[in-house]
């Protein structure tokens, strides 16, 4: 049985392609950045989107019409595209930027996904085709910087859940409620569709894509498009002078009982 | 439509910035139920460092917004006082709030926006700026202002704090908005000050789309993590909620120490989310940092690593922590931190 027209849910996730959390990260010797010859893998927080829309279909089933990951970077992210669809994801679309670009900075990626929801929102039959929730990771552990989602909502107008640890949709209603990390604790809040969600880290824990879906995935549709394409201008703001090695900390003192323990805590005025 | 209003505000913006500016900063200047955040003085210090004006925002509830008032006019570096006062922000909310600072951002001459790097200003600052065509720059750690040429040159780490990048905005970006990390900048004091005030009008929003049902705040007798001088900190090896709790507060105690705990340890459920040291979650320099039972994961590091003395107490002798603990002891900790709080009452 099909739910009722105005009832039902678009999902938007996008996802970026990061230097993998375990790599020990060096500076080049030009310090002008990071050594990027190394592993890279969906940024955490973005997986933990990705299984979150999975798992909003796995609850309300028919209603989640459509979950789409989206990214933005060169070919290779792709590859971070068919991970979102074999976790769950129907479709993806690529924003290919070339090999040699720089990173977009957040403004631009938020300027990119409100062109990208506005132009697919324009073009839907009936309202109930609209995206009308996008979730994505508080932070990519690049950067670190965790202003996108803000940005997004701010550009689209849309009701913000930032730090999300639990949301629970109520599609007939069109309201979402919230419970977020914050400072010290927890806050609670209700926020009407449409709305922008940042992930923090116990919101879910993201799954492994089986092989079978894996297989899957191959055959799912990504659609490319580039920055251009969608009218938005990726000149930097912000011109980085340097990247450097922050001051060494060198540990591995040690002390071979809780006395010697004790005495170097006094000696510390402890 | 939303591109052409952002350019409109773009454009307006920098034709007032058509000659060299003294700075003009905005600061976010938080409280929690009438008591100023240590991070918004932070905040204070790094806005003076710009040189030139700075005007504190203050927003709330009617029960509260007075009494913030009259401690921010003794405060240091403080240069003039905005206020604004309505039910809607008694809680912290970037919907409701963002219509207030967007008014006073545009009617203005403001050059920076700044905040600490609180939930709720991280939450706040990049709608604000997005709706103005302006980036945020969060977790900065250093700042330069250069008014010849209207550009501000800024420190922020990067990669869990493995690496330290240098960024200079220039006079192109009419409003820089940034957030600072609190252990980078002296909290701000109180000076023989005593700045003007002024209330500002409320922009109540109708219909809100974002309604607040609850704040958790988990209390404690406890020095506040974010500022304490010292912290004892746990890990997953504390077994349960309750050997988290009965091993480090005794320690923590006698030590007048805050509690922190690893990822490891939040995610297990031995520890509220509110004390998680790390990339993600805290960042403390305290005098004193004890990692217990924590093995010393990257993100863990970026959460400390800049603390004054590290000391570690864990089984595994080669856990990472030890490569940056000053001093390292390899022990079970169930036997060990017993008898150092015992050795330390004496």
């Amino acid at each position: 049985m099909r739910p009722s027209a105005s009832r039902l849910l678009n999902i938007l996730v996008p996802v970026k392609r990061a230097v993998d959390y375990a790599v020990k990260i060096r500076v080049n010797p030009q310090q002008t950045g990071i050594d990027t010859n190394v592993k890279h893998s969906m940024n955490p927080f973005d997986e933990i989107a990705v299984e979150e829309a999975v798992r909003l279909r796995e609850r309300l089933k028919a209603s989640v019409t459509s979950i789409r990951a989206i990214t933005i970077g060169p070919a290779k992210s792709a590859d971070t595209l068919r991970t979102a669809l074999a976790m769950g994801a129907d479709s993806a679309i690529h924003i290919e930027i070339p090999e040699s670009a720089p990173s977009p900075e957040p403004l631009a990626v938020a300027k990119t996904l409100r062109a990208v929801i506005e132009r697919h929102n324009a073009k839907a039959a009936k309202e109930e085709d609209k995206v009308d929730l996008v979730i994505l990771g508080k932070q990519s552990i690049d950067d670190d910087l965790g202003v996108t989602g803000q940005m997004l909502a701010g550009l689209l107008g849309w009701s913000q859940a930032t730090f999300a640890s639990k949301l629970e949709v109520d599609v007939e209603k069109k309201e979402v409620f919230v419970v977020r990390e914050i400072d010290g604790g927890g806050e609670e809040l209700r926020c009407r569709l449409p709305l922008v969600v940042t992930t923090d880290l116990r919101l879910n824990e993201p799954r492994y894509a089986s092989l079978p879906n894996i297989m899957k995935a191959k055959k799912k549709p990504i659609e490319k498009l580039t920055p251009a394409d969608l009218g938005v201008d990726y000149t930097p703001m912000f011109e980085t002078l340097k990247v450097a090695e922050p001051p060494k900390r060198v540990g591995g003192g040690k002390v071979a009982n809780v006395d010697e323990l004790v005495a170097k805590l006094r000696e510390a005025g402890i | 439509m939303l591109r052409t209003r952002a350019t409109f505000c773009r454009r307006a913006l920098t034709r007032s910035y058509a000659t060299p500016t003294s700075p003009h900063a905005l600061v976010f200047l938080e409280h929690r139920e009438g008591v100023l955040d240590s991070g918004s003085l932070s905040a204070l210090t790094a806005a003076e460092q710009l040189g030139g004006e700075v005007s504190a925002l203050i927003v709330g509830s009617s029960e509260h917004v007075q009494g913030v008032v009259e401690k921010a006019k003794k405060l240091k570096g403080v240069t003039s006082i905005l206020h604004s006062t309505s039910p809607q922000y008694a809680h912290p909310l970037p919907e409701t709030l963002s219509p207030l600072f967007e008014k006073l951002l545009s009617s203005s001459t403001y050059t920076h926006v700044v905040s600490a790097t609180s939930s709720s200003a991280k939450s706040l600052l990049p709608r604000v700026s997005a709706r103005l065509d302006a980036p945020t720059l969060s977790d900065v750690t250093s700042l330069e202002h250069d008014s010849a040429s209207n550009s501000t040159t800024f420190t922020r780490p990067i990669y869990a704090g493995n690496a330290i990048s240098t960024v200079k905005a220039s006079a192109s970006v009419p409003i820089k908005f940034f957030t600072v990390r609190g252990t980078a900048f002296e909290p701000a004091g109180e000076g023989a000050n005593s700045a003007e005030a002024r209330a500002v009008d409320p922009i109540e929003v109708e219909n809100p789309q974002t309604v607040h049902i609850k704040t958790t705040i988990a209390t404690s007798d406890r020095p506040d993590l974010g500022i304490a001088s010292r912290v004892v900190s746990g890990g997953r090896a504390l077994k349960n909620a309750d050997t988290f709790a009965s091993t480090l507060y005794p320690l923590a105690d006698v030590l007048g120490a805050a509690v922190g705990a690893s990822r490891a340890a939040v995610d297990a459920g031995y520890a509220d989310n509110s004390l998680q040291v790390g990339q993600t979650g805290k960042v403390v320099a305290p005098e004193l940092y004890m990692a217990l039972g924590i093995s010393g994961a990257i993100q863990h590091l970026a959460g400390m690593k800049d603390s004054k003395l590290i000391v570690a107490i864990n089984k595994d002798p080669d856990a990472p922590i030890f490569q940056v603990a000053d001093v390292g002891l390899v022990a079970d900790l169930f036997e060990v931190v017993p008898e150092l709080v015992e050795k330390l009452k004496k």
